[in-house]
Order: structure tokens, then sequence, then C-alpha cells
């Protein structure tokens, strides 16, 4: 297999205002992280205190005792609701909730953490999107999930966003059902409140523990039980450790504290046995890439490939080279479709597919990524997605070509190929080379944005100047400028990496030289489920 | 030049290079063949050096600095030899050819028995005759030949009779002499022995039973030291500083002392910080003390190298306290202010070569040779009582300043040591000294601490702190220390506080040590964390951080982590280890849980309805998990029930015979007895300042 080389010149002026520029962008992710995270909580400092004052610990150190020693910890979308709610919009620090894939006692666990520090650790719309995330990559990936609960239930001011839909609250004890049965464990630690619909968590779950004196699960508090029967009933006596443990059996364990319910849900996993997954071929060793991303051995950084103008064109083997075993790219049809570039290589051990965007997409690479996805699910090779795309060619010479057609392929087989996919978004995500590409609604197992990355239905300057033309004509240059201006500023704002993944249409945004380990990490997760044969559609030829 | 036994005269002394003589055939200095008396000067070829660890390393420097062949048992592929079994040693000796053996110190050097064995089988004694041996080692001999030459001794007793009766006897007269005034101590010592080894210090013979009891001790440590298990008793005096003289003496009945070294800093009879030449003693008082030893000496027909202890009192009286007949643990600091090799000269002077220079010349060579410090690193932790600690050197770093191999330089290490060396209760806990000079005190001062800032031993308890420490204190500074002083001045008050949570930049530098153990603590969303236990404390370790608490980290001190995955890192000269905090245990944090949460352990309810057959406990009755509290009577079976960990009984609400209800209340258990404060988080933004 071919290793690839770098032409970067790590001197270059290029070179070192995109290493300039990343480094911005870069510390400006660390510090949104920070300000969610710096206490150990999302809540303001007092919140914490308070929090601590009750003998509880703060939601990270509850993950960090959880999980194994040393372990990495694979958050997901740590920024969700930042910028949405409330007046300044960090009313809900993460969501409320923290989710994330981590280790516990050897076995790959999705963990769903309440963040009782914001509002109490009730439920906004964006922390039941991200609960109910979380249960998805559980059910896609086979994993077990571990609930640590501290939650008062639905945020009530926005109880119609909140309740009623489909994908709202009842689906988080739906999905609890359906995991169970497909023997996905549901293990829950209650570690404070589990209110009205919040106490179905532990109810729904196959084995749960409950904290005493911190942790109650009640359909209905005691403000409620006064006002229903006129019953005064303390909230121990009501649904305390020991009216659970003893008498209800609600729960199946009571700890004295939170360390010691972590202990005991760890032992619970312990006792899962869970079998380690089949693979359909061998994995190898791992290998570090031969071109260090970190720039460390002389090679160029990897900050200093990725130009922070989407305008600028972005060589994306330079990426590769710094992401694959050894730098070990095996490339599919290197002179057709060269927009796309194609190829195999291992990750951490396992093999991947790539498929990476060198260009604007045009028949002849969607063809070749359609024929490479074919190749990749009949060989059981999980696919990832190096998204940097500005759409599909335009204009009558490629319509006529039957671009439509054959872009439809490479999104028939992106949609039906079997395999785990993992996009991420290293560039631009414009129109429907987003589909084609595993954009969110092509349900990759995971996706994520670089700092950099920019997504919307189409470029702001180009959906200005169609909006424009067709609200035009006018009279001068100024007045169309004034007439897209507010147009360009929006798209800006909406097409920023925050504001998406505020709303969970990404699994996170991550610093690039994360991208290996998030994709390891991503790929051992998702090789606990059975990969099946693939099925496509009719493609239309 | 001091003669004895009637030796002829002396004979033109020559101060340099004392090594020298031994390097060069006899037919190569004429002048020798006009001596009277001379006697054939035969060269060593192959010395065997029955010791190890440093001392070995330190005669063997000079003697391939000389040319002579060395064997060490155990080392360089020689077959080891237990070094206490003196046959095997002798026939180990003869195996490799030797024709000289240098016992070091401790282990055999002061046993007559062994020497006579080594000379017995061919093999040149690199020491005093084993009669002078016999006549020092004894020390209620040499107290009482000290009495006869006029040189005062310690009050105290040497008799024959060993008796319990007679020693306890003899301890009241010790104690009573002290005039009504203040009672003295008592101090029990081998007779035979030296080194502090066996030694026991009394303060109360009222009643006895501490005394007899300290008595059967130091019998079974005098005759497991040894052989030999009688007694002497000296009064303890007060706050005397320990000199001693160091002497030489040739073949030919020639002697010299070379000034006095000062050990008064000392820990259990151990010496700590050894110098010369001694703040407490001034020409005329060296004058005396010289001459006290070198009488002493020659009176039993000294040869080779020897030392004569004392306690000295502020008015300049000084009482013998014994005579150690072979090279001591201190000797360099001798070496450093004479510029001599002690070592030269005792194998000059068992090869048969005449001392070569006179007493004049060595106080001239004193005189010039400014001030000279050692300090003894020891295998031990001073924060517990200096007990002897054990553990893998992982790591070792000596000062950089330090002499090429020779003697003297600025700072000179004497070490048996190194990096990998796993140091059990076996080995002998002084590791190494460190040696400096300096053109003054205050000069040596400031070069010792300098050099006990730049040494590092990780991996096991060490005295380096408190050694450093121990340069600093003011009483050491200003040259007053007396061999009580030790145990005034440490530990130092609130000392336990100042240990007793590392600092923030020693737990950051154990996280990133132990990080390269795991698969890194990686987080999406920010920096890598990792969980740190050390001592029972546990503490999340953000890894880039360079800002823990209030404090910024510039530089993180030394770390390392040894093969079972333990981190020592460096604590200002103490090796703390740190391990990856374990996850949380069920029982170990139902155990904390319990303990530091009264209310988590308050009731123990009745799990079903029954009879009261039996309580158990009563209120104020310590319990441990699983044991009894109360029986109950159901459905015709008894049912215990039992403590779920351990605790103290506050209340009982139940009595035998009674009725209960299921949850009812039977005991109320607070937390166990000497339960302390849950640890408050000394850094309060410790776990999450990025």
């Amino acid at each position: 297999m071919s290793v690839l080389r770098s032409r970067l010149d790590p001197a270059s002026a290029e070179s070192l205002a995109n290493r300039a520029a990343m480094d911005g962008l870069v510390a400006d992710l660390r510090e949104r992280q920070a300000r969610v995270s710096v206490n150990g909580a999302g809540g303001d400092p007092a919140a914490i205190e308070k929090h601590r004052a009750r003998g509880k610990l703060p939601v990270r150190e509850r993950i960090d005792r959880l999980i194994d020693p040393g372990s990495a910890f694979l958050e997901l979308s740590p920024l969700a609701a930042d910028g949405v709610y409330g007046p300044d919009g960090h009313d809900a620090p993460s969501a409320g909730i923290v989710t994330g894939l981590g280790s516990v006692e050897g076995v790959t666990c999705v963990i769903v953490a309440n963040d009782a520090t914001v509002k109490g650790g009730t439920y906004y719309p964006l922390t039941v999107k991200k609960h109910l995330r979380a249960q998805e990559i559980a059910l896609e990936n086979h994993l077990p999930c571990i609930y640590l609960v501290d939650s008062g239930g639905a945020f009530l001011p926005l109880q119609a966003d909140v309740f009623p839909d489909r994908e709202h609250f009842g689906r988080i004890f739906f999905n609890q059902a359906r995991l169970s049965a497909a023997a996905i464990p549901q293990v829950a630690l209650v570690m404070g409140s589990s209110t009205a619909g919040g106490a179905y968590v532990p109810a729904m779950s196959d084995e749960t523990v409950i904290v005493r004196g911190t942790g109650t699960i009640f359909l209905g508090g005691p403000p409620l039980v006064k006002a229903a029967t006129g019953e005064d009933v303390s909230a121990e006596d009501l649904g305390g450790a020991s009216v659970h443990a003893r008498i209800s059996g609600v729960v199946d364990h009571e700890a004295l504290d939170d360390e010691h319910a972590i202990a005991l849900g760890r032992s619970i996993v312990a006792n899962l046995n869970r079998p380690e997954p089949t693979l359909p071929w061998a994995r190898r060793p791992a290998e570090p890439p031969a071109i260090a991303a970190d720039g460390s051995g002389g090679s160029a950084h990897l900050y200093t490939a990725i130009p922070t103008d989407l305008r600028r064109p972005l060589a994306v083997r330079e990426i590769i080279a710094r992401l694959v075993d050894a730098s070990r790219f095996h490339e599919f049809k290197p002179l057709y479709g060269e927009t796309l570039v194609c190829g195999f290589a291992h990750l951490d051990g396992y093999p991947i597919g790539i498929i990476a965007n060198d260009g604007i997409l045009f028949s002849q690479s969607a063809l070749k990524g359609a024929h490479f996805i074919e190749l990749a699910a009949q060989r059981r090779i999980p696919l990832v997605f190096l998204q940097n795309i500005t759409g599909f060619m335009v204009g009558r010479e490629y319509e006529a070509g039957g671009i439509a057609k054959d872009g439809a392929k490479m999104v028939m087989a992106v949609a039906c190929a079997e395999v785990p996919k993992f996009t991420v978004i290293v560039g631009g995500s414009f129109g429907a080379g987003n589909y084609a590409m595993a954009g969110r609604a092509y349900s990759p197992r995971f996706l994520w944005s670089w700092p950099n990355s920019r997504i919307s239905v189409m470029g702001g300057p180009q959906a200005a100047r169609v909006l424009s033309t067709v609200g035009g004509p006018f009279d001068s240059d100024a007045g169309r400028d004034a007439f897209e201006a507010p147009i360009l500023e929006r798209y800006e704002a909406e097409g920023n990496p925050y504001f998406a993944t505020a709303r969970l249409w990404d699994d996170g945004v991550i610093d690039p030289l994360d991208t290996r380990r998030v994709l390891a990490l991503a790929l051992g997760a998702s090789l606990h489920a059975p990969i099946p044969e693939t099925r496509f559609g009719v493609f239309r030829m | 030049m001091f003669t004895s036994r009637g030796a002829g005269p002396a004979r033109p002394g020559r101060a340099a290079e004392p090594g020298r003589a031994a390097e060069s055939a006899p037919a190569a200095e004429p002048g020798r063949g006009a001596q009277p008396e001379a006697q054939a000067i035969v060269p060593i070829r192959t010395l065997f050096i029955a010791n190890r660890g440093e001392i070995a390393v330190r005669i063997k420097r000079t003697a391939d600095r000389l040319g002579i062949r060395v064997v060490i048992p155990g080392a360089d592929g020689s077959p080891g030899v237990d070094l206490l079994d003196s046959p095997r040693v002798v026939a180990a000796a003869l195996a490799a050819g030797a024709d000289a053996l240098h016992p070091g110190f401790g282990f055999l050097s002061e046993h007559a028995g062994f020497a006579e064995a080594v000379e017995a089988a061919g093999i040149r004694w690199v020491g005093p005759p084993p009669s002078v041996i016999r006549a020092m080692g004894n020390k209620a001999a040499a107290r009482k030949l000290a009495t006869s030459l006029g040189i005062p001794i310690v009050p105290g007793y040497d008799g024959d009779d060993q008796s319990d009766a007679a020693l306890l006897d003899a301890a009241r007269t010790i104690v009573g002499r002290a005039a009504g005034k203040r009672r003295h101590s008592v101090l029990i010592k081998p007779a035979a022995g030296g080194g502090g080894k066996g030694m026991h210090q009394i303060d109360s013979l009222e009643p006895p039973d501490e005394f007899l009891a300290a008595l059967a001790a130091a019998r079974r440590e005098a005759a497991a030291s040894f052989g030999d298990q009688r007694l002497i008793l000296e009064r303890f005096l007060g706050g005397p500083r320990h000199v001693e003289v160091q002497v030489l003496f040739d073949a030919h009945g020639s002697g010299v002392h070379l000034g006095e070294r000062d050990c008064s800093l000392q820990r259990r009879h151990q010496k700590v910080l050894e110098e010369s030449p001694s703040p407490g003693v001034d020409g005329p008082l060296r004058v005396r003390l010289g001459q006290a030893a070198l009488t002493l000496a020659a009176a039993v027909g000294y040869r080779s190298a020897g030392t004569c202890e004392f306690l000295l009192d502020d008015d300049g009286a000084f009482h013998f306290l014994e005579m150690n007949t072979r090279l001591q643990v201190e000797h360099p600091v001798t070496e450093l202010v004479t510029g001599r090799d002690l070592v030269a000269d005792q194998l000059r002077i068992v090869a048969g070569e005449p001392l070569g220079f006179e007493q004049a010349d060595a106080d001239a060579a004193r005189a010039n040779g400014g001030h000279a410090l050692e300090v003894r690193l020891y295998a031990e932790d001073p924060d517990a009582g200096f007990l002897p600690s054990t553990g893998r050197i992982e790591a070792l770093r000596w000062p950089a300043i330090q002499s090429a191999g020779g003697i003297g330089g600025p700072v000179r290490v004497d070490s048996g040591i190194e990096a990998g060396l796993v140091v059990d209760t076996r080995f002998d806990p002084m590791l190494a000294k460190l040696i400096v000079g300096g053109a003054t005190r205050a000069e040596a001062l400031a070069n010792i601490a300098a050099a006990l800032d730049q040494t590092l031993v990780l991996g096991l308890a060490t005295n380096l702190h408190f050694l450093r420490w121990l340069v600093a204190q003011p009483v050491v500074i200003d040259g007053a220390a007396r061999i009580d002083t030790l145990e005034q001045i440490w530990p130092p008050r609130g000392a336990a506080e100042v240990t007793a949570v590392p600092p923030p930049a020693v737990w950051l530098a154990a996280a990133r040590a132990l990080v390269a153990t795991t698969d890194g603590g990686w987080r999406l969303n920010g920096p890598a964390r990792l969980r740190v236990e050390c001592d029972g404390l546990e503490r999340t370790i953000v890894l880039d951080g360079s800002v823990i608490g209030d404090e910024l980290i510039e530089s993180a001190p030394a770390a390392v982590v040894g093969d079972s995955g333990v981190a020592f890192v460096d604590a200002d000269g103490r090796s703390l280890p740190f391990r990856i905090a374990p996850p949380p245990d069920v029982d170990r944090a139902a155990r904390t849980a319990a303990a530091h949460d009264p209310s988590a352990l308050a009731e123990v309810i009745s799990p079903m309805p029954g009879a009261v057959l039996a309580v158990h406990v009563t209120p104020g009755l310590g319990v441990e998990s699983g044991q009894p509290l109360v029986t109950l009577e159901a459905m015709k079976m008894e049912h215990v029930v039992t403590s779920a960990t351990a605790g103290t009984v506050i209340d009982v609400l139940v009595q035998p015979g009674g009725q209960v209800v299921r949850g009812e209340r039977l005991v109320v258990l607070g937390p166990p007895a000497g339960t302390p404060e849950r640890d408050a988080l000394p850094y309060p933004n410790m776990e999450e300042q990025p």
C-alpha cells in the first residue's frame, strides 16, 4: 500500500496563516468548552457549591469516577443549547445533560447524566433531543446505557416543546423499553431527584441504584400530593431510598453516597457479562500515522493544511495522511472522478474506506463514490466521510449529462450501505453534497464538525445572490448589497458550527487534532453491533 | 610525631601524596634503606574487601588508584559470601588469592577473632593487631585503661558482674550521683560494640521494669551484633558534644593525630552530620584531645587508622568514650581537611611502610585545609520516626559539581547505590555520604546545602528532605549542636500539617508521569484528566494545566514511574508515591461513606415483623461490619440483624421480649470512634481548572 507524503511547506506564508487561524479557532473552542464544564458542571458556582454541600458530586466528576481509570470519555455535543435559551443564550449549558461513550469495567457504555446544577436538571427541548440521541447511539451500536439520574423532570415553561410529540419526553421511556427488549442493558443510578416522568427512567431500567438521603423517585412530589389528596408527606418518606430499596422495589441497591452508587453501578456492569463483539475481519495492530498531525518529527502540523477561507482548496490527502495508520492509503480510481478521493486504509487497526471531497462533485465523482461504497458494503468495511463540499456541479451541460441521476446513485449508495458510517465536516457542507457525503439526515453513526466548518443549504454569497436575483432588479449595486447584507449575515450566523452543534446537528465540534482519536473510539464502539448485509434500492441508470 | 614502645627516632616526613609510596616499589625509594629497624616492605597485590555498599566502593577507589587488584565478594562476578560468617570470608579471600583483607566498617571489622583467622591464613589484616582490637573492643577494659592513663571517663559501670541485680544497683548509683539536683539518665551499651547498636537510654529506674527490659534487649542485640552479651553502663551526659580524634600509627610505632571530627548531630545514636574541625574545639583543646588520643593508642601498641571518641562539655572538660579500631564512616571529612587518603595510609602501613610524616606536617595541612562537612543519606523516613524504608531506587541524581572520582573536590559522593537497586531490610540503611569542603565553615555549609538541593533519590523514603532542612537550622549554622539537639528540634512544629497534602505541582508531575501508563484520560471537551491517589488522598488532575487553583506551576518536580506502576515524585526531597486512583469499590466506598456521614448509618430497621429475642449491643459500644445487633423471631425462625458497617451504637430502641413491626427502628448507629473529618479539597478549583 502506498504511503502518503506531505507536500506542505510548514514555513510558507499560507501554512503559517492557516496555523495561526486554526490556533485561534481551537482556542475559541476550548474556551467555549471550558465555560460549560469548568467547575465540573454547567451551573453557576453558587449552584455547584450548593450541590456539593449536599454531598453530591458535580456531573462530570461523577463520570470521571464511573469510567475506568485513565480511560477516554467521548462526550457528545458538550456545546448543545449554547446560545439557544435565555436572554444571553447560556441558560442551559450542555443542555443540562452530559452524554457520551465511556469504558466501564472494560465495557463501552453510553452514559446519560443529568446536570442538576442547571435548572434542577430539568429537560429543555434540546435536553430531550440530546438524551434521545444518546439512546439512538446505544441502539445502533448495541451499547449498554447508564443513566445518572438527577432531574426534576420536564422544564415546565417549555412543556409544549418537551412533552407531547413523537420525539419528545415520552420517547425516552419508549426507547428504554425497546433497548431492553433488544438485550441492551439499561442501568440507572438515582443520585438526586427522579420526578414525575423522570421516575420512569429508573422504573424502566433493568437494574437500579439509589443514593440514600439525596435520591428520590416519585410520580408526584410532596406539593402535588398535598394538592391532590391533602396528604402531608416528606420527600424522603414519599420516595426516598428506604421506601424504594425496602418496600416498593423500584430500586435494587441502596447506596450511601455518590461514590458508593458509582461503585455499585460499576459492579452491575461488571456482571452484565457482555461478550466481545465478533469482527467480520481481523483487526491489525494499530500504528500511528507516519506524518504526525501535531507536527512532531518535523512534519507540517495538521493546522497548516486547513485553509480557514472556504474558497481556498483544501488538500484532503494531507488530512488523510495525518489520520490513518502509518499514513498508508490504497487509493481507488485515483485518475477518475478526481474531485472525490476514495480509498482504503486502517485507523487504529480497523479497516476503513475513506470518501473525501477534493472539489465540486461531477457525474464521474458521484459514480466513483457509489462504486466505492458498494465495495465497502460488500467487504463490511466502515466508511469515513471527510466533508468539504460546495455541492454538485450545476449548469446546462451537467444537467443534460444526468448529474441528478448520478448524484442520486451516490445518495442511494450512502443511504443503504449498512456498514458503520462516520462523517467529519472538515470544511464546507453545502447543498445536496451534504446528502451524498453522509450528512446528518443519512444517519451516520457519528458526525463531527471542525471549528472552521460551515453548513447550510448553499453558501451565503450564493444564497444572497439567488435571493437578490429573484427579488430584484435593483437601481444600483449599493442597493443590491444592502438587500444582500442581512442575508449574508444570517447565513454566516446559521452556518456557524456552533449554531449547528447547539441544535445537535452534529455530535460535537472537535479540535482537528482529535479527529483520529475520535474516529478510533467511535469505530471501536460501532463494531459492537453486527454489520448486516447491505441491500441497495434501484439505482437510476 | 608521637612515638610509643621505645620506637626509634622519627624519620623526616613526606607529607605530600601519601599514596605514592605504595605505588612504587621499595627500590625506587633509596632513602628508605637507611632507616633503622627497617622491615621488608611488601606491597599488596590483591586486596579482598570484606564489605559492600559505599565503603567497598570507596576502598576500591583508592586501591584502583594504587594499582592494587581488588576482589569484592558478590561484585564484578566474584562469588558472594555471608559477610558475618568469618570462616567462609577467610576461605573466600584465600580462594581469591588475596594477600590483604580490608574489613571496612561494621560486619567483622572489630572482630578480633576474625582478624586472627585472617592473619593465621597468611593474609594481611588492614587494621590494628587483633590484640589491640580485643583490648579496645572491650569497653570495660578500655575504660579501665583510660583511667589508668589519667584520661577522664564518663561515670559508669564496667564490672564483671553482669547480673540484673548488679547492673540495677550500679545504675542506681549512677543516677544518684546527681547530688539531688537533676537525676541523670543511664545509657546501656554493649561492652564489645560500637556504632550505637544495642544502645538504650533509660530516663527512670522507678519502677525498674523498663530498665530490666532494656537490659534484656541490649543483651540480645549485643549477642547478635558482636557475639558478646556483656554490657556496660554510663551516665548519660545531657548536652555535650561528641568529638573524636583520628589517629594513624605505622608498624614502627610512629603515630600522629589528624585533628578532630564533631559528630554531635545524632538521632538514636546514629550520626547524621559530621564535620571537621569542631566548632567547639580551639587550638589548645585540640592539643589536649590529640594528646589523650595518642596516649591511649600508644598504650595498646596501635597500628593503622583509629578513632578515639570523647564527650566534650562546654567548659572544655572531656570524657573518653571508646576507641574505634577501624576506619570510620565519617573519615572523609578528615581526608578533606588534611588532604590525606586514609585508606591509602592504611594500605601503606600494612605493607610495612613508615608513616612518612610528622605531627607538625599534619597540623600544617589541617590548618590550611578549611572546613569539611559530611551528611549521611539514609533509607529511612524521618516523618515516621526515622523508621528504615525499603524500595527500589527508581531515579538517582548526584550533585553536578561532583569531583571526578578522586578524593576532594567541591562535592565528594561516597555511594554504593545506583538506579535500579532494591533496598530491602537486609540492606544497610546508609545509602551514601555527601562530603563537601569550604574555606570556611559558612562556605562548607553553603556547599552542602547546594549539593543536597541537587541530589535526588526517588523510589523509596530517604532522609534527603530532612538533611536539607537540617543544614538550614540556626543551631547547625551557629555550630551549636549537641548530642541531644536533634531530638529537640525534630520533628519541627507544624510538620505534620505541612506534609499532609502534597503541593499542586507534585500532583501535576505525578499525573503527567502516570498518564503514560493509561489510555491517556482523553476528553473530547477539554484537556485530558486523570484521577491520582497518594496516601489515601485522591485528586482529579487536569493534565495540560499549568495553573492549579491559584498557583502557577512554573516547573514540575522530577517524577519517575517504577516497574510497579507507581510514580515517585520529588516533593522537596521527599519521594512520594502516587498511583492511578482505583475506581470506586463497593465495600471501600460504603465504609468511607458510613465513616463520614452519621446520617447514612443512623438507623438499623427491622426487616420483618416479629418478637425481639435478644439485644446484643449497648449504647457506646463499637461494632464491626457484620456484627449481630438484635435477634428477632418471626414465623418460628430466628433472624439476626447485623450491622452493615463499622460504627458506634448511639441508641438501642428495643428490648428483649418486645414486638416490632417491619421497618421499625431497632438501633441507631454513629460513625466509628476516631473517625477523622472528611478531607476538604485544599485547592478549590483543582478539579477543573484548565
